[in-house]
This record gives structure tokens, C-alpha cells and sequence, in this order.
């Protein structure tokens, strides 16, 4: 079998502190073979896609190793020699391709340029024709109108068949795709992971798949490396992988990764990976990892074989897996009492456009609704207007039978209390100038509560969220994305609402900390008794989470139900089919 | 054409908003309680000549009316007549408009291509030495007000240090501006220098933004020679945020430069308005006042236009 792709000892830096961003990564990927590259954020896999390329960010410089793609080495290369390389011999596709394409310039033109610059074809007319072949392949229209549109006038799955259709055009052998389809709605994304999975064995091109997604990778690689902290601490084939995991943190990935087809409890983990210049002496994961012992901490650990084609850097790689990922907490009872929430024939919109139409949902105590759906299906609207936070609906909320004003500010203080909201984005739903405790207190002190009372409820709510009290007088750039979604989390419980509205909590973390997080929620909601919304459009996520899920499309709510069965045994066609585009590692592994 | 109605909508938002200005101008220098009579006589004046000309100028008439005779006028092309000459304003001002038009246009001609150069030059040697030179230096240029500048150049170039240049411009408002080259050099390399950093620094800062873009990352791996990525990818949206700041500067150059023009005694309508309030020239001072806000709006104007044009989205969103 020949390499495709072979990568070596690679080392790269940053320049100003000479710091390792990711250090002694080796691994090839022979033609027609996709390998996943999985990593949380932070873990170099980004840094090691671009160097596949022989580029480097800002402030980042490729300390040694080599990079093969056949046979030619490109680290080495001078400037002008990589360009010609650059989409000839190894192309990428980025992960966002709505800010990848260049809002200015006609898709077309996009297309052209590459062919140009690297003289593909000879003649305009045969580049011509490769445009059509491409545009062809990736599905796309190939009349002149259709390459005639700016970026914008595409949707995202569009957009990223471009960057598809621009990154094979020049026949390359090796492809780095970067996330390709993060952000794209589960159907989207089945028909992107299709058209790449047909292009690489078609043309024989070793492609490198940088994802964080286990499901995904299930359904599309042959191989698996996975990296933390700028290592690779395991490799091996896709199904050992899963079936064998042998590195403690691959363990843990894979028990935290929740599963459309499968397991339905998923286990998070605390802490987090230290960023560059801080990692520890030794293997990075020995702070977490519950089988660490002295030995791991004086060096990191050489790559031993587990099976054929299995490696995993750990020195207890051979012994069986104990502990991780077998968790045996009991799903207890809940206790499912009286509706808090009662929302009827709601419908809402935006300067009178209707993008909700006649929605009904009942949350009852101790009860968590899941409200799913592709983007622009109405669903964060409908959890908006329940907040209090949407101008333009009609119909009737209810909490506790008392009818709910439209908007949070004209709602009694106690109403506004009793449902709070928990945003998605915890980098941008915390005030960057207020500590941990300012931020936490607000609600109390809005509510009129003594200062030493609101102090000491502040206290409470970071136990319940599981963090120490030190945390009060820290401000939010100094926490990780799980504490800072923990924060808001708690500022939501410290006014003792009774409805909690979640909107996509999870989806801007890494699958560890997603765990924990619903974890989290979870103790939460049995503690308390809080009724919870938890909107989403991670199906897998909704088995582990959720008693009862809500299926919304194009405003309305097309399919509702107890979550083991509506997932289970979906009866309405579009729920059949968004299940079955969601990638599997069960339904892959069987 | 969307654009056309684009176009349409805007250039009656902005004659709304000079009628607004005119209003504020005609408040402020006519209606308010003090006496243009008084002004223009001055103190030593006897009441009968104070009452006649208060009848003259038609100041007992109501505020509403006088406004609505001054707009009228105005619009009918009729801009009046100096109070302290006696003679049409337009004889006075039309010279100076086109004096002023030339001074602008010579000094754009220069500042703008410099300053964009300079500006993207300085993001692609983002802070090597060519940057923090160039960097610092607009800085202390924009720090130092323009008559400062002037004062600095007349020194350096036509009195003190070197006798190269003439420290004023020797031209009548009657003669072509262009008939006394050496005497623009000055004014017009003073209001480069005022212009320059501003523009420069925009254009610095929207370049960095651009070539740290995920598109001109893509374009590099894409294998595009460095010029494509700088000329195609990076530049062009480098401009649209630099094209506002170059008409808020334009707007300037037409209209604000009352020092400079003072200062090198240039025929202009900045010094024209100078003139009119020391004069206190009412007529001349609100028609010099009224235009200046006109060239304000018009260049705001042009500003949304190209920007408009140059951004596919926002040009492709026009209905």
C-alpha cells in the first residue's frame, strides 16, 4: 500500500515562547484511505491540518519533522514551491465555508482562480469543462448563472460543496478537511459526508478529516488518530477504535459521546486540557485520568502496540479497560408532577413574517422537554417567546395556570424569577467586566435581597454546579468554556426558578465537557424538581437528556412524544429521516 | 435598477436633511434675539438708521416668513446679495468655490492613493519597522492641529531653514488657482499632511482584518500567488470601511479648511467664511454655511454608494 500521506515527527511552536503546540506527531494515510484526526479544541489538530499544507498561523513556526505527500516533502519547500503545491498536491477545505469563500467574488471566478494559478487543463475551454465536472460532482448546479452568484447567495451546504468541488478540482492526491461540517444541519451534512467519502475513493486521495465529532467519524473513516494536548496518544483502524478503545481518554471520548442508535448514558469528565507552556511533565492526561500513577508523570509514554495496527501512548494501553465508561448510576425514578409550562397555539414571527405557527407544548415538573430541529425551524423562537425575550407572538404561555404577559419585562418579578434562560454561547452570555459573583448575585439583588443573604446563596449555587467558591472572584476570560456555561448555569439556579430554558447549552463544547454538562442538568432537575426546555439540534444528545422530545420543522411542531420511542420508533417521515442522517458509531458498527 | 432607487431614496433623505440644516442655520444667525441690524451697524448708530434698515432687510416681518423668502430664494438659484458690498454674492463666491474645489482635488489626488498605500503596506509589515514608523508618525501628525503644520512648513520651506517656497498664495479670486503652482505647494501639502493619517490608519487597520480573514488564509492555500491574495482577495474588501472615512475627509477638504486657507491667504470658501463673520456678512454666511453642509451630505452620500456597489451582499440585497 502505497502513502498518500506520511507526516513524521512533527513539531510545531509558539514562536514567541518556543513553546510545543503539538509535538512528536507521526501518521499516514495511504490513497483512497480517510483517516480522523479527533481532538477536543485546543488539541493541535487545526495546527497539524496547516502544516500538512506547510502553513502556519500567526505566531506559529514548524520547529521539525516532515510532511510527505508521495513523495515529495513539503516543510522544505521554499515559498514559491509551496504555492505550487497548494492546491495541486494537497488542497483544504476549512470549516466555515460562509467565511471562507470571499464575500466579494463570484463563485465562479473562485472556482477559475485555482485552475489558473496552478495552469490546470492548459485552456480556458478545458477549464471551463472542469468547473462543470467538478460543479457535477460535488451536486451542485454548473450552468454560467448558477457560477455567476456571490457566496452569500448559496446556503451553508451549498457553500461548502464549493469549497469541496474547489478543493478536488486540480485532482490533488492528498485533501485536509477541517471540520467541513460543523454548523451544517444533520441532512446537510449526510450528503457533504457522501460526496467526500465518494470523491476520496474515487480519486484515490489520502484525505486527513479533522473533526471532533465520534459519530461522524463512525460513519466515514477508515482510521482514527486522536490527539490531546499536541499529541497523538492513539491510532488505529475506526471499528478497534471504538470496539478497543485503549487509552484512558480515548475511553473516556468515546463513554462521553452520546449515541442516536445506542447507549443512551453518557459520561463526562472534569477538568481540561492545559493549554501550551502549561502542560505537564509526562503524559498531559495524567491530571485526569483515574489509572495515572507516579511513572506517568516523569515521561511521556512511548507508543506501544495494542493490536495490529493499534497503538496507544500509554503504559497501561494493554490493560483492560476499568472503571471508565462504565458507569452504573442508576436512572432513579423522577418524580413527573403537574404542568409548570403550558404553552398553546403560539405563534410568533419577525416584522410580520410568521416562523412559528401554532406550537403546543406542556412541560411538567421534574419533566424535561427536548425541542429539536434543523436550523431556522423555529425552535430557539419558541423557547424565546416562553423567556420572554421575543416581541412577536401570539397564543398563550401559562405558568402554574397564571396567563404570561409577552414580554420578561412586563411580567411579575416572581414570574420573571421562575423561568430563566441558559444561552448557548457562555463566551458571550457573561459580562466580561463583572466577576463570577457580580454576575451570579444581579438576580438577588433585582429581587431586593440582603447583601449577606445574596452572598451566601451565590455560594450555594457554585456547590450545586460544582464549583469551589474560590470561583467568585474570577471573571470569565480566566474560566474554560464548561465553568463558564457552569456560571450561567448558576446564575440562572440562584434565583430558584422553577423552569429552566436551555438553548443549545452544549453545543459550543467539547464532548467531555457536554457530558458533564448534562450530567449536570440532569442532577439538577431531579434535585430541584426544575421543569426543563432543552432546545437542540443534536438528536443523539436528546436520549440522554431528555423525558419527552418535541420535533419541530419549518415553524410547527410535526412530532411529539416520549424521547425512547419518538427516537426509537419515529412515526412521522421527517423524523424518520433526520434519524437516519444522523451518523451512528453504533448503527456504523454493526 | 435597485440601484438607481438605492441612489433615489438617499439623495432625498439628503435633501431633507439640508433642508434641516437650513433651518438650524436661519435659527441660528437670524432668528434668534440678536439683531442683524445691530451687527451690521455696529454700535455707534443712531435708532432711524437701525429702524431703516431693519425695514430693508425685511427683519420685522415674522421668522417663519423670512425663512420662507431666504429658502425660497435659494432654491430659485437667487442667493442674494452681500450685505457689505452691495454687489450679487454669487459674483463673490462662485470663484472661491471653484478655488476651493481645486485645492481639494489636488490634495485627494494625492492623499488618498498615498494614504491607501501606505496603509497597506503597513498591515502587510504589520509591526516591523516600515509599520511602527509609519504608524508613530501619523500619529504626531494627527495629533498637531493643521495651523500648527502650516506654521512648521512656512518655517521649514519658505523663511527659516530653506527660502524655497512662498509663504502665501499670491492669486486673486478672479485668477485660476493653477496660475501660482509654487504658492499651492504649501496649502496643499498641509492638508495632505492632515488628511493622510486618518485615512491611512483606517486603511491599516480594515487590511489587517482582511488578511487575517479565513478567506485570504483559503486563498493562500489555494496556491494563489501572494499578489492575487493581496489584489483580489485582501484589498478590495480592505476598502469599503476606508471609503467612508475617505469622504468624511473629502467633505473636509471642501469645506473645513477655513485655517489652512487662512493661513496661506488662499482665495478659498474657507476664507471667504471667514471673512463673512467678520464682516458679519449674513447673507454670505449662510449660503457658505448651507454649501459646506451640502458637500457634507453629498459626500456621505457617495461614501454609501461605493460601498453599496463594492459589497456584493449589500448590492445584491437592494430591492
Amino acid at each position: 500500500m502505497s502513502d498518500g500521506l506520511r507526516i513524521v515527527d512533527l513539531r510545531l511552536d509558539v514562536e514567541a515562547t518556543g513553546c510545543d503546540i503539538v509535538d512528536q506527531v507521526s501518521i499516514s494515510i495511504a490513497k483512497g484511505r480517510v483517516l480522523a484526526l479527533v481532538g477536543e479544541s485546543g488539541s493541535g489538530k487545526t495546527t497539524v491540518g496547516l502544516a500538512v499544507l506547510g502553513h502556519t498561523r500567526r505566531g506559529v513556526s514548524i520547529n521539525c519533522g516532515k510532511v510527505f505527500c508521495g513523495e515529495t516533502e513539503i516543510l522544505n519547500l521554499d515559498e514559491g514551491d509551496k504555492r505550487k503545491v497548494r492546491g495541486r498536491l494537497v488542497s483544504y477545505v476549512p470549516q466555515d465555508p460562509s467565511s471562507s469563500l470571499n464575500p466579494a467574488l463570484r463563485i465562479g471566478l473562485q472556482l477559475r482562480e485555482v485552475l489558473e494559478a496552478h495552469n490546470f487543463g492548459g485552456s480556458d475551454e478545458a477549464r471551463k469543462a472542469r468547473i462543470k465536472e467538478m460543479m457535477a460532482e460535488v451536486l451542485l448546479p454548473s450552468d454560467d448563472e448558477y457560477l455567476e452568484r456571490y457566496p452569500h447567495q448559496l446556503s451553508g451546504g451549498q457553500q461548502q460543496r464549493v469549497g469541496l468541488a474547489m478543493a478536488f478540482a486540480c485532482r490533488p492526491s492528498v485533501i485536509v478537511l477541517d471540520e467541513p461540517t460543523t454548523g451544517l444541519d444533520v441532512s446537510t451534512q449526510e450528503h457533504v459526508l457522501k460526496t467526500i467519502r465518494q470523491l476520496t475513493r474515487d480519486h484515490g486521495v489520502a484525505a486527513l478529516y479533522i473533526t471532533h465529532d465520534l459519530a461522524v467519524i463512525a460513519d466515514l473513516a477508515d482510521d482514527v488518530a486522536v490527539m490531546y494536548a499536541g499529541r497523538v496518544v492513539e491510532q488505529g483502524e475506526v471499528a478497534e477504535i471504538f470496539k478497543n478503545p485503549a487509552h484512558p481518554y480515548t475511553r473516556h471520548l468515546v463513554a462521553a459521546a452520546p449515541d442516536i442508535a445506542g447507549k443512551k448514558a453518557i459520561i463526562g469528565l472534569a477538568g481540561r486540557a492545559q493549554s501550551p507552556g502549561k502542560r505537564p511533565v509526562g503524559c498531559a492526561f495524567a491530571p485526569r485520568c483515574e489509572l495515572a500513577e507516579d511513572a506517568c508523570r516523569v515521561e511521556f509514554p512511548a507508543m506501544v502496540s495494542v493490536s495490529v495496527r493499534h497503538d496507544a501512548a500509554c503504559i497501561k494501553a494493554k490493560q483492560s479497560s476499568s472503571g471508565v465508561g462504565a458507569s452504573t448510576k442508576s436512572e432513579s425514578t423522577r418524580k413527573i408532577g403537574e404542568p409548570v409550562i403550558e404553552v398553546s397555539a403560539v405563534s410568533a414571527g419577525y416584522s410580520g413574517n410568521l416562523v412559528v405557527h401554532d406550537v403546543s407544548l406542556t412541560i411538567r415538573k421534574g419533566e424535561c422537554l427536548a425541542l429539536v430541529g434543523e436550523s431556522g425551524s423555529g425552535k430557539t423562537t419558541v423557547s424565546r417567546a416562553i423567556g420572554g425575550l421575543h416581541r412577536e407572538w401570539t397564543g398563550s404561555i401559562r405558568l402554574n395556570g397564571r396567563e404570561m404577559k409577552t414580554m420578561a419585562r412586563q411580567r411579575a418579578v416572581a414570574d420573571r424569577l421562575a423561568i430563566q434562560y441558559v444561552f448557548q454561547n457562555p463566551y458571550g452570555s457573561l459580562n466580561p467586566r463583572r466577576t463570577v459573583g457580580d454576575s451570579i448575585v444581579r438576580p438577588l439583588l433585582i429581587d431586593g435581597k440582603s447583601k449577606h443573604d445574596a452572598r451566601r446563596s451565590v455560594l450555594e449555587v457554585l456547590d450545586k454546579v460544582s464549583l469551589p467558591s474560590s470561583y467568585t472572584n474570577k471573571y470569565p476570560d480566566q474560566l474554560s468554556g464548561g465553568e463558564r456555561q457552569r456560571i450561567a448555569i448558576a446564575r440562572a439556579l440562584v434565583s430558584e426558578p422553577e423552569v429552566l430554558v436551555c438553548d443549545e447549552v452544549t453545543s459550543a463544547l467539547d464532548v467531555l465537557v457536554q457530558a458533564a454538562i448534562v450530567d449536570l442538568l440532569s442532577d439538577l432537575r431531579r434535585q430541584l424538581g426544575l421543569a426543563m426546555l432543552f432546545v437542540t439540534h443534536n438528536l443523539p444528545l436528546v436520549r440522554s437528556i431528555a423525558d419527552e422530545v418535541a420535533v419541530m420543522s419549518e415553524g410547527r411542531i410535526v412530532e411529539v412524544g416520549p424521547s425512547e420511542s419518538v427516537i426509537g420508533n419515529p412515526q412521522q417521515q421527517y423524523t424518520q429521516s433526520l434519524i437516519l442522517a444522523t451518523p451512528s458509531i453504533e448503527r456504523s458498527m454493526r | 435598477m435597485p440601484i438607481l432607487k438605492f441612489i433615489a431614496r438617499r439623495l432625498g433623505l439628503g435633501v431633507l436633511t439640508i433642508f434641516a440644516v437650513s433651518v438650524l442655520i436661519f435659527l441660528v444667525t437670524q432668528a434668534f434675539p440678536s439683531d442683524p441690524a445691530q451687527a451690521i451697524l455696529g454700535r455707534e448708530t443712531t435708532p432711524e438708521a437701525l429702524d431703516a434698515l431693519r425695514q430693508e432687510l425685511g427683519l420685522y416681518r415674522p421668522a417663519v416668513t423670512q425663512f420662507g423668502a431666504w429658502f425660497f430664494d435659494i432654491l430659485q438659484g437667487d442667493i442674494g446679495k452681500s450685505f457689505v458690498t452691495q454687489l450679487p454674492l454669487s459674483d463673490y463666491i462662485a470663484p472661491r468655490v471653484g478655488n476651493s474645489l481645486f485645492l481639494m482635488l489636488v490634495s485627494a489626488v494625492f492623499s488618498i492613493p498615498i494614504s491607501i498605500a501606505v496603509g497597506a503596506f503597513s498591515a502587510l509589515r504589520r509591526d516591523q519597522t516600515f509599520d511602527k514608523v509609519s504608524s508613530t508618525t501619523s500619529l504626531v501628525l494627527a495629533a498637531v492641529p493643521e495651523f500648527v503644520m502650516g506654521t512648521g512648513l512656512i518655517l521649514l520651506l519658505s523663511t527659516s531653514v530653506f527660502q524655497i517656497l512662498p509663504a502665501i498664495t499670491l492669486i486673486d479670486a478672479g485668477q485660476k488657482p493653477w496660475s501660482d503652482i509654487s504658492g499651492m505647494v504649501l496649502p496643499v501639502l498641509t492638508l495632505i499632511l492632515a488628511v493622510t493619517p486618518y485615512v491611512s490608519r483606517t486603511m491599516r487597520a480594515s487590511m489587517i482584518e482582511m488578511l487575517e480573514s479565513d478567506y485570504v488564509e483559503m486563498a493562500r492555500l489555494k496556491g494563489m500567488s501572494e499578489r492575487t491574495v493581496l489584489l483580489r482577495h485582501a484589498l478590495p474588501n480592505a476598502l469599503g470601511p476606508v471609503f467612508q472615512v475617505i469622504a468624511l475627509n473629502l467633505a473636509y477638504l471642501a469645506g473645513g479648511t477655513v485655517i489652512v486657507e487662512r493661513l496661506f491667504n488662499f482665495p478659498g470658501i474657507g476664507s471667504a467664511l471667514a471673512d463673512s463673520v467678520r464682516a458679519r456678512d449674513l447673507p454670505a454666511i449662510q449660503f457658505l454655511t448651507l454649501m459646506i453642509a451640502g458637500v457634507y451630505v453629498l459626500m456621505n452620500l457617495l461614501a454609501d454608494v461605493a460601498t453599496v456597489i463594492a459589497t456584493p451582499r449589500l448590492r445584491t440585497s437592494l430591492k
